[in-house]
């Protein structure tokens, strides 16, 4: 007779839904791990398991510096996670976050560039001026899906390469540095105050991105949970219809819903410009960020809290990958490898969700005969 | 003689309600059996047990004597067992012939043998006189004949044992007469049928045996013509049910909605489906819209909710003219709606019961102060409603609103509308699909708002329902109103030929 039953854990599991929906995103972050390690294998079998080691520890590698130049690095991706992520709660998907950051990073560098007379607030202004901007480009696809029910994943789509091209005309315009063939950079007063100015032992790039993105997280969170705004936007997502026979301006709030989440792209762009170091580029592809915010927020499970954690784990792995360049001879992007995995498999969660059930419900029935 | 289906201690769960409790049930050749029980008794959940839609927990299921392991419909297929759900099952940009041969295309070479997959299927139609273009696209059929392309559909993979889940649900009272006549064809040629209802007149009509379900157990099997209805109801419900409404006479006092000289248009053709529609709905009194579908009562209610903005003429709700005003306005000064397709408008399927509750108040300062909700106000509130109206619910208010019942789907939109205390109420359809103890409960709820000074709009396809109900009864006919009763002075047959159109009079 044991106090503890295993069969009550494992019912409780069982019939809690969040608890089945953690467990597959887990599975996916260890499918991927896995994949990578067997990439390794392949390449280099007996420094393989140094190598997993290296990815994994990563974070503890140099102390405090690894550990907040691993939150640093998750900054922009926890954002355009929330932004994909909010706006796929509110029924919206959202593949435009790179074309908002895009556009929103320019306005950041402009305004941190020109607007020098605002003294202390510079930076402020600049990170705003990126969530209007982003928030505006956003609010595009909203328009058009809520006047004229133009699905919101072809209009975004088409918005990323319209901003990006959009982008490069406007450095050449404004903001160009004609010998190094990129952005200028923006003042220092725009930069992100760093944490080590506060905490004077620390030595790791941490800027202020990492309190915006906490804010970020706990402002959507609330509005989605807690507020009747939230209410709202989540009704109109899931059965435009019913809201609208309720008495809810269902268009007002998806062009709201897709306004938010461009403007959290936006101020994701700013935390990646206003640091020193990084200069806005003429390329013309699409930026990253915005896709990976897609799979973050799958693997978030498109909560603001969820995307938090899986972005800092994002951020963890990339940290890996460096310190995996510097003292093996794999190359980094296995990183990317054991991410792209981990996206596939977020991918086919509802598969690992039905896995998992099946696995506790069988688990709680042989444990319920064992009891016996 | 073998049974074609045996189904022995049939034990399904799912989380929180126990669907079937080792229930029974035997299906002869050749007969008609009727599957009865009200929403939520679990005959969906037994027939997809033995369809291969859901695992069963325990039991034994044996067609024509074999005992058999059906793990999927394909399984189900093979032994010759098919089902027209009530939801249809067809691809609506197909043809009939396509959506027929789809799942079991016979190819030659790679390419679809569709010369003779269509001589199969207008054979098979002659012979059950199933009536249906094979290359008309599904969308532009009626409801009636996409049945018959779902009875096909069972018949072109050589069915034996045919499921029909509730099929009348959608069907016009003709159609009805029709795939009766069809069913009774089927067994005939020696097919074996199973029906799933709840409708005491269609058993009585066609059933040969009936098995009843209550709350998930096998309450018996039965030899319909040796009961009455009375008893079958009885079996059903677990008491005694009262068909006829006790209703006193109406107290008619001043109007409360004032419809002026309405047109409403069809957004797509711009043709008036509603034309120039005036009546008003007093305090006290349930005034019923009666017609065949598709008439204009659907839009007509569009146009008074504010659904869909009127071509013409105004509305006025107490006195004060809401034409141009918002859903939400027109809400707040005493308008509610069961509205008619309850999955549609009447729920977020997606959001919890508790969350449905306050759709249109969420607002409301009971519920929220400064727009954060107040979660325990909210949850006193939900309970409340689903005590009153007997929601039955696997998780109560944290229920999300696409696992329930249609039944209880429609209790909550009751509950929730009835709260709201609001002086007009608007009841589209509200009984469709529900069965007889849910019928009583909601006819009862009406005629309690009438006597306590409430204006009930009832629109209603079903005479039996509009002869019981009404205080005065207005007819419409392609987006007219053709004529004004009294029940007491008119009967269904009256009622019908103006339904018909047959009969027309001019009124102001």
């Amino acid at each position: 007779m044991k106090k503890f039953s295993l069969t009550g854990f494992f019912s409780w599991l069982n019939n809690s839904e969040k608890s089945i929906k953690t467990t597959s995103s887990i599975i996916a972050i260890l499918g991927g791990l896995l994949v990578g390690f067997i990439v390794m294998l392949i390449i280099d079998p007996p420094r393989a398991g140094i190598g997993l080691w290296t990815i994994l520890t990563g974070l503890f590698r140099d102390g405090t510096r690894s550990f907040g130049q691993t939150i640093h690095y998750s900054v922009p991706i926890i954002l355009t996670g929330i932004s994909v992520a909010f706006a796929f709660r509110t029924g919206l998907f959202n593949i435009g976050a790179t074309g908002q950051l895009t556009v929103g990073a320019f306005a950041a560098v402009y305004v941190g560039i020109h607007w020098t007379f605002l003294g202390p607030f510079h930076w402020v202004v600049a990170v705003l001026a990126a969530a209007v901007v982003g928030g505006l480009w956003g609010s595009i696809p909203g328009i058009l899906k809520a006047t004229r029910n133009v699905n919101e994943v072809v209009a975004s789509i088409m918005l990323n390469y319209i901003g990006s091209f959009l982008t490069i005309l406007m450095i050449k315009t404004f903001i160009y540095n004609q010998e190094l063939a990129r952005a200028l950079p923006p003042a220092a007063s725009a930069q992100l105050p760093r944490l080590s100015q506060l905490i004077t032992t620390h030595r790791s790039s941490l800027n202020f991105g990492f309190i915006i993105a906490l804010i970020v997280v706990a402002v959507t969170h609330i509005i989605l949970n807690k507020t009747t705004f939230g209410y709202q936007l989540k009704s109109v997502g899931f059965n435009r219809f019913a809201s609208k026979y309720a008495g809810i301006n269902e268009k007002r709030n998806i062009i709201l819903a897709m306004t938010i989440s461009g403007a959290i792209a936006g101020i994701a762009g700013a935390t990646m410009y206003l640091v020193p170091g990084r200069l806005m580029t003429i390329e013309s592809s699409l930026l990253q960020e915005g896709f990976t915010g897609i799979a973050i927020s799958l693997l978030g499970l498109s909560s603001p809290v969820g995307v938090l954690f899986a972005g800092l784990f994002y951020g963890a792995l990339e940290m890996g990958g460096f310190y995996l360049q510097v003292t093996t001879r794999f190359v980094p992007q296995i990183i990317e490898i054991i991410i792209a995995v981990i996206i596939y498999f977020s991918a086919l969660a509802l598969f690992f969700q039905t896995y998992v059930q099946y696995v506790f419900k069988k688990a709680a029935h042989e444990g319920g005969a064992l009891d016996e | 003689m073998t049974p074609a289906i045996e189904m022995r201690n049939i034990t399904k769960t799912f989380p929180g309600i126990k669907a079937n409790d080792r229930v029974n049930l035997e299906l002869r050749p050749q007969e008609i059996h009727a599957l009865l029980g009200e929403n939520g008794a679990g005959k969906s959940t037994l027939m997809s047990v033995l369809f291969g839609l859901y695992p069963m927990d325990e039991g034994e299921i044996f067609v024509h004597g074999e005992k058999v392991d059906i793990k999927n419909p394909n399984d189900a297929n093979k032994l010759g067992i098919g089902m027209v759900h009530q939801h249809f099952k067809l691809l609506d940009n197909f043809s009939v012939l396509e959506n027929i041969i789809l799942g079991f295309e016979d190819t030659h070479r790679g390419f679809l043998k569709y010369d003779e997959a269509r001589k199969k299927v207008v054979a098979l139609s002659e012979k059950y006189k199933l009536k249906v273009d094979p290359d008309a696209l599904i969308r532009n059929i009626s409801v009636g004949q996409q049945q018959r392309v779902e009875i096909l559909k069972m018949l072109y993979r050589d069915a034996e044992i045919l499921i029909f889940d509730e099929p009348t649900a959608v069907l016009t009272p003709q159609e009805i007469d029709e795939l009766l006549k069809i069913m009774r064809d089927l067994t005939e040629e020696g097919k074996s049928i199973i029906l799933i209802t709840h409708k005491l007149k269609e058993i009585r009509m066609i059933a040969d045996r009936c098995t009843i379900l209550r709350k998930g157990q096998g309450i018996g099997t039965v030899v319909v013509k040796d009961v009455t209805n009375e008893n079958l109801a009885e079996m059903m419900v677990g008491r005694k049910v009262i068909f006829d409404v006790a209703k006193g006479p109406a107290k008619p006092k001043e109007a409360l909605l004032e419809l002026k000289n309405i047109t409403v248009e069809d957004p797509l053709t711009l043709q008036a489906v509603v034309n120039d529609v005036s009546f008003s709905l007093k305090r006290g009194e349930i005034l019923t819209v009666a017609g065949i579908e598709g008439n204009g009562q659907t839009e007509l209610v569009y146009g008074i909710t504010g659904l869909r903005p009127l071509k013409r003429g105004s509305v006025f709700i107490k006195g004060e003219d809401l034409t141009k005003a918002s859903i939400a306005d027109r809400n707040k000064k005493g308008l509610a709606h069961i509205p008619e397709d309850r999955q549609k408008y009447g729920l977020v399927l997606d959001f919890s019961l508790e969350n449905n509750f306050i759709l249109q108040q969420f607002n409301d300062p009971r519920f929220q102060k400064r727009g954060f909700f107040d979660f325990k106000a909210i949850r006193e509130y939900a309970l409340d409603i689903i005590e009153k109206y007997d929601v039955r619910s696997g998780k109560g208010p944290l229920t999300y609103a696409r696992s329930m019942s249609g039944g209880n789907q429609q209790k909550a939109i009751l509950g929730r509308e009835i709260e709201r205390q609001t002086d007009i109420i608007i009841a589209v359809q509200p009984t469709r699909g529900l069965d007889v103890g849910a019928i009583e409960f909601i006819h009862k709820t009406l005629i309690a708002l009438r006597d306590a000074g409430k204006a009930v709009l009832l629109i209603s396809l079903e005479l039996d329902e509009v002869m019981s109900l009404s205080d005065r009864i207005l007819v419409m006919y392609e987006g007219e109103i053709v004529g004004e009763f009294d029940p007491e002075k008119t009967d269904e047959y009256e009622l019908g030929l103006y339904m018909s159109g047959s009969k027309k009079e001019g009124v102001a």
